[in-house]
């Protein structure tokens, strides 16, 4: 953890120290997505309904940026031919 | 007085069209505002201006005053010079935003117009509105009269926009007694306050995840900003010291703008904090707040012709509170009487008591202090009760016997 910093030292207005980008939520996550990328015919549906935008395409396939998932299942569920499933995080 | 006469105009206005005219020349970019009552006449006013397009300003006709206070956040939060003005229930409504508007460090100028709190419905004149709100984080400006409340305006502009300062600034007029009252105001010439206020200019800050790179501290897509998102327990308590700061320094600058206001205009109201009648040699003395000061010196003014020692000290910042000011001014005063618009209901005493009675917690020599509480809900304040209010309180400087300390003036028993 960083030092904290001293009240002087932050930016005026409320304005954060960090990018969002540097917390890191996913660990907030009990279930996480999984992708079957043989099942997956890659309409992008778990792409437009993830409230994280943890859902990445790369121009080929999607995956899960797990940095920033909170394992919602928004995704699984959204799926329509179900090819992400939720697994319990150990 | 450089101003004085020669370019001035003088118009009868009451107190709600005092402060739209004060908006009107200070270059406002946004109003907004739930033009229903307990709303007034100001923005009725000024929405006459925007209509026949003698302002630039983008008026915002909202659904509440939730909504209109927002909609201030947001257009300050972008850049703009924003204005609104409530009154009592109103102002309840704003409540969540008031503090999110002082958080964000916006520079938002709200004109409240002093009134009752249901329930019963009243809509008339005390305090307990603004009282309410008085640790929500903004400067509050008690005016005495409708001219005081058109040079206000054109001030708290300035004191808001100041960069030591960075905090919105209520300023509250008298319901009714002000409000609704026609008086003789005068006007300076719109490229004078133009002048005088200036535009306003976005202090520039220093952005860590930017590298330390400086960018204004509004929300443009240039340079993409967040304000106000979470800070946890170990980060709140830290982005509140800024604003005690800002409050502190707040009094300098309040003081340092009547100042240059006075230069322009020929008028000054006490040192832009408190106004002080008689206090040199006067024995007691009444504190107040508001339009019941004109009354309250007016009275003192004839008992000192009769002889006897009384002063008056107007509090005009209520926030900031003018703590070493009211104690420099009231040391040598043996009995002082603190006039409350308002009730804190269960607490010992009225709002204003309790700032002003432990204010001189520490100092050796202190007056007796007693609270009056008067006025609530519109009920007037005349010369008489003033009279007899002094009188009691030189009797107390002669017998030097307190028969209670708080005190509900002209109410039926
Ligand atoms: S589980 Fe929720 S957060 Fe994670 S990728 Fe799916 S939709 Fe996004
Ligand atoms: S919703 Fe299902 S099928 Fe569509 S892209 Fe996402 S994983 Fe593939």
């Amino acid at each position: 953890m960083s030092e904290l910093k001293s009240w002087r030292a932050l930016p005026l207005g409320t304005v954060p120290l960090k990018f969002s980008t540097e917390f890191k939520t996913g660990d907030w996550r009990t279930f996480k997505p999984v992708i079957n990328q043989e099942k997956c015919v890659k309409c992008l549906l778990c792409w437009i309904y993830c409230p994280e935008m943890s859902i990445v395409w790369d121009g080929e396939k999607v995956s899960v940026n797990y940095d920033f998932c909170k394992g919602c299942g928004i995704c699984a569920c959204e799926c329509p031919v179900k090819a992400i499933s939720m697994v319990p995080e150990r | 007085m450089a101003a004085r006469g020669t370019q001035e105009i003088v118009m009868g206005l009451n107190g709600n069209e005092a402060v739209a005219w004060a908006v009107k020349q200070c270059n406002v970019d946004v109003v907004a505002a739930y033009p229903i009552t307990p709303q007034t006449i100001i923005v009725e006013k000024f929405s006459e201006f925007v209509a026949n397009g003698e302002v630039n300003t983008e008026f915002i006709p909202v659904e509440s005053e939730h909504s209109a206070l927002s909609a201030c956040v947001g257009a300050a939060a972008a850049g703009a010079r924003a204005f609104t003005a409530t009154a009592s229930q109103g102002l309840a409504l704003m409540w969540e935003i008031l503090y999110i508007a002082a958080g964000l460090r916006l520079p938002i100028v709200m004109a409240v117009v002093n009134r009752a709190l249901s329930a019963p419905i009243n809509i008339h004149c005390d305090h307990s509105d603004t009282m309410g709100a008085r640790d929500s984080g903004w400067v509050q400006l008690y005016v005495e009269d409708s001219q005081e409340a058109y040079d206000t305006v054109i001030q708290a502009f300035r004191i808001a926009e100041h960069p030591d300062v960075l905090l919105p600034v209520m300023v509250n007029l008298d319901g009714f007694f002000l409000s609704h009252t026609l008086q003789d105001v005068r006007i300076l010439p719109d490229e004078v306050v133009k002048k005088f206020v200036g535009t306003r200019d976005p202090i520039k800050i220093k952005v860590p995840y930017l590298g330390g790179r400086e960018v204004p501290l509004v929300l443009d897509g240039e340079t993409p900003i967040t304000l106000g998102p979470l800070a946890l327990p170990d980060y709140y308590f830290e982005h509140k010291m800024p604003q005690v700061e800002a409050m502190e320094k707040a009094k300098e600058v309040i003081k340092e703008v009547d100042e240059e206001y006075a230069r322009l205009s020929g008028r000054k109201y006490g040192n832009g904090l408190t106004v002080a009648y008689g206090l040199d040699d006067a024995e007691v003395a009444v504190v107040l707040l508001g339009s019941a000061a004109g009354t309250v010196r007016y009275v003192a003014r004839e008992l000192r012709r009769e002889g006897y020692k009384v002063g008056v000290l107007r509090i005009r910042a209520f926030r900031p509170f003018p703590v070493e000011d009211v104690v420099e001014k009231l040391s040598n005063v043996k009995v002082v009487c603190v006039m409350d618009r308002a009730i804190s209901y269960g607490a010992c005493g009225g709002p204003l008591f309790m700032e002003v009675r432990s204010a001189f917690y520490d100092s050796p020599e202190k007056p007796i202090i007693l609270n009056y509480i008067y006025g609530l809900g519109g009920r007037d304040l005349p010369p008489a009760v003033a009279r007899k209010i002094f009188l009691e309180l030189l009797d107390i400087a002669e017998t030097g016997r307190v028969k209670q300390l708080i005190n509900y003036v002209g109410v039926r028993e």
